[in-house]
């Protein structure tokens, strides 16, 4: 076995460091590279020049640029309020079946690619984490701040983790291509987008049953700490009485 | 040690890649020219160059290849991309301002063409998968529709193109307002647009550069090559922590996969490549739902939602992600190996 060579890694500590002081993702990450070259002692101009084969090698990342005319018609005509009031319009809504519908809806739709079709600022703060307490409330009555903040860090998790786990299924996102450019890079042939997109579908499936499973015990969560919530109320009253 | 060319005979092809690469050039350059006219942007003589920095490489790079040869057109790009960064890292890249219809106008439009509306984009995926299917070896006197190494994307350019259509019959909007209305969504991206393809040149330099070699080595002083199991662990979960320290599973990808999955795993065990990468990457987005680094995602929302603990949305989903690393542990060590 040769020797071990850490200098390598040291654009690994420039990509963890610059995350961690906030600075531009792609800032960082030329850095990076820069720093790396450097460490390997790469002459500048063969650093610059690999900087600008890989970066041509991996065009196809920029495929997505084709779907948006699409979306951002649709979007120009209402595609956004159509989808909101779609899922304003279920009645009937508890806590759980409120999220649980948004997870399903969510993950579909990222699957399909419609990533801005919601998000946690467009959907989760106006829409969702309001319903979702609305429904509780209108189960239990006046909810206490922790429990209202545990249904809306739930619905917050929920766009999360439906769209991560929906988005990689279709193939025209960042994730994908970039596994694809990765592999091609490395000389390995013969693996289209497509397979990559369709192995991501078990643990999309896996995601949805996990958390759907969890939501479906989010309400005799809520109903328990109501009940705790009720009792040490109502302690401190007879207390107070006695 | 530079990455493998395989220099396949280039089949002539409608939708070749260089054609694709020649739209997304056409469409970037369109962009460009409309911030440009956009009077109400703050930045958009800097936003346009980064853009046209970028569209520029589409548009000129295989006519700069075949003119002025790999090397100088190499250089070039890569100048760009480091005028990329810098105007991105300098903060010279920003949202203009946009024709953007009432919120009442929206809505009544939305209620006039209901769940029509879901088509166009509904179509795209679907058509993909169909087009990529059936017509991967449609071809007439030898010129073949799709490029037959990137099939999918042809496909998928297909698919866009007939969506544009059918949403232009939808929603009477022509396809030239949808790529006007696009500039919308793409600065709306903006930089984070061309995070990927940077990744992916990192990792390049990372090849180059032989990164993956020392991480092997670091690997092979803890965990025998032998040993499938361990090595699925130590993917899978150095994916997720990984992604937990840089705070994007993008950045922890191309790292971890050079060092531990392709040798170790694809090259020495003859694992199959597709799922391992697919269920590599999942394994990273489950230490994305645990890190306060993910902040978009973990502790913006905190905030947006008033809590008082900004690490209750991590705390909420560390349970699924945690359940979630394992179930990919598992499934990958139960379908990445033929034999």
């Amino acid at each position: 076995m040769n020797e071990l060579n850490l200098l390598p890694l040291i654009g690994i500590a420039v990509v963890v460091l610059g995350f961690a002081l906030r600075f531009n993702p792609l800032l960082v990450v030329c850095v990076a590279g820069l720093v790396t070259g450097w460490a390997v002692d790469l002459a500048f101009l063969t650093l610059i020049e690999t900087f600008g084969e890989k970066f041509m090698n991996s065009r196809q990342l920029a495929s997505f640029l084709l779907i948006l005319p699409v979306i951002a018609l649709s979007e120009r005509y209402g595609l956004q309020q159509r989808a909101k009031s779609w899922v304003a319009s279920i009645k009937s809504a508890t806590t759980a079946r409120i999220l649980s519908l948004y997870f399903v809806v969510r993950e579909c739709s990222a699957a399909l690619g419609l990533l801005s079709l919601a998000g946690q600022a467009q959907t989760v703060r106006p829409l969702l984490a309001p319903m979702a307490l609305g429904a509780a409330a209108n189960l239990h009555g006046e909810l206490p701040k922790h429990i209202k903040d545990m249904i809306s860090a739930h619905a917050a998790a929920c766009d999360n983790i439906a769209v991560f786990f929906g988005e990689d299924i279709f193939i025209a996102f960042g994730a994908v291509l970039l596994m694809d450019a990765f592999l091609k890079e490395n000389g390995i042939e013969g693996i289209e987008p497509l397979h990559i997109g369709l192995w991501a579908i078990p643990t999309a499936i896996a995601a949805l049953i996990v958390h759907l499973f969890r939501l479906a015990r989010l309400e005799a969560k809520i109903s328990h700490q109501m009940q705790t919530h009720i009792n040490s109320q109502s302690h401190k009253l007879n207390e107070e009485l006695s | 040690m530079s990455a493998p060319m395989t220099t396949q005979v280039a089949t002539p092809a409608v939708l070749s890649i260089s054609n694709i690469y020649l739209l997304i050039g056409f469409l970037v350059m369109f962009l460009v020219v409309k911030t440009i006219q956009d009077r109400g942007h703050p930045k958009k003589w800097t936003t346009a160059l980064f853009w046209f920095l970028f569209g520029s490489a589409f548009l000129f790079g295989d006519l700069s290849i075949k003119v002025l040869g790999p090397s100088i057109t190499y250089q070039w790009v890569g100048f760009s991309v480091l005028a990329i960064a810098l105007l991105a890292g300098l903060g010279k890249v920003s949202m203009g301002s946009y024709n953007v219809p009432t919120d009442e106008e929206l809505k009544i439009s939305a209620n006039r063409l209901g769940n029509r509306l879901f088509i166009p984009a509904v179509m795209i995926p679907i058509v993909t998968v169909i087009c990529t299917l059936l017509l991967s070896k449609v071809n007439i006197a030898d010129v073949y529709l799709f490029d037959q190494r990137h099939v999918t994307l042809a496909a998928l350019t297909l698919a866009c193109g007939l969506a544009l259509i059918i949403g232009w019959k939808i929603t009477s909007g022509s396809p030239l307002l949808a790529v006007e209305e696009s500039r919308r969504l793409v600065d709306s991206i903006g930089w984070a647009a061309i995070l990927p393809q940077m990744l992916a040149m990192l990792g390049g330099v990372f090849i180059v550069a032989q990164t993956g070699t020392a991480i092997q080595d670091l690997v092979t002083l803890f965990i025998s090559p032998d040993n499938r199991f361990m090595l699925v662990v130590l993917y899978c979960a150095g994916m997720a922590l990984f992604t937990m320290i840089m705070g994007n599973a993008f950045a922890a990808f191309p790292v971890m996969t050079a060092g531990i999955a392709v040798p170790f795993l694809i090259q020495g065990h003859g694992a199959s490549p597709a799922p391992l990468v697919a269920i590599g990457m999942y394994s990273g987005y489950c230490g994305t739902l645990m890190t306060p680094m993910a902040a978009n995602f973990n502790i913006v929302p905190a905030a947006l939602l008033d809590l008082k603990d900004k690490y209750q949305v991590i705390k909420v989903q560390i349970p699924t992600a945690l359940t979630l690393l394992a179930i990919n542990i598992l499934l990958m060590y139960g379908v990445i190996f033929n034999d």
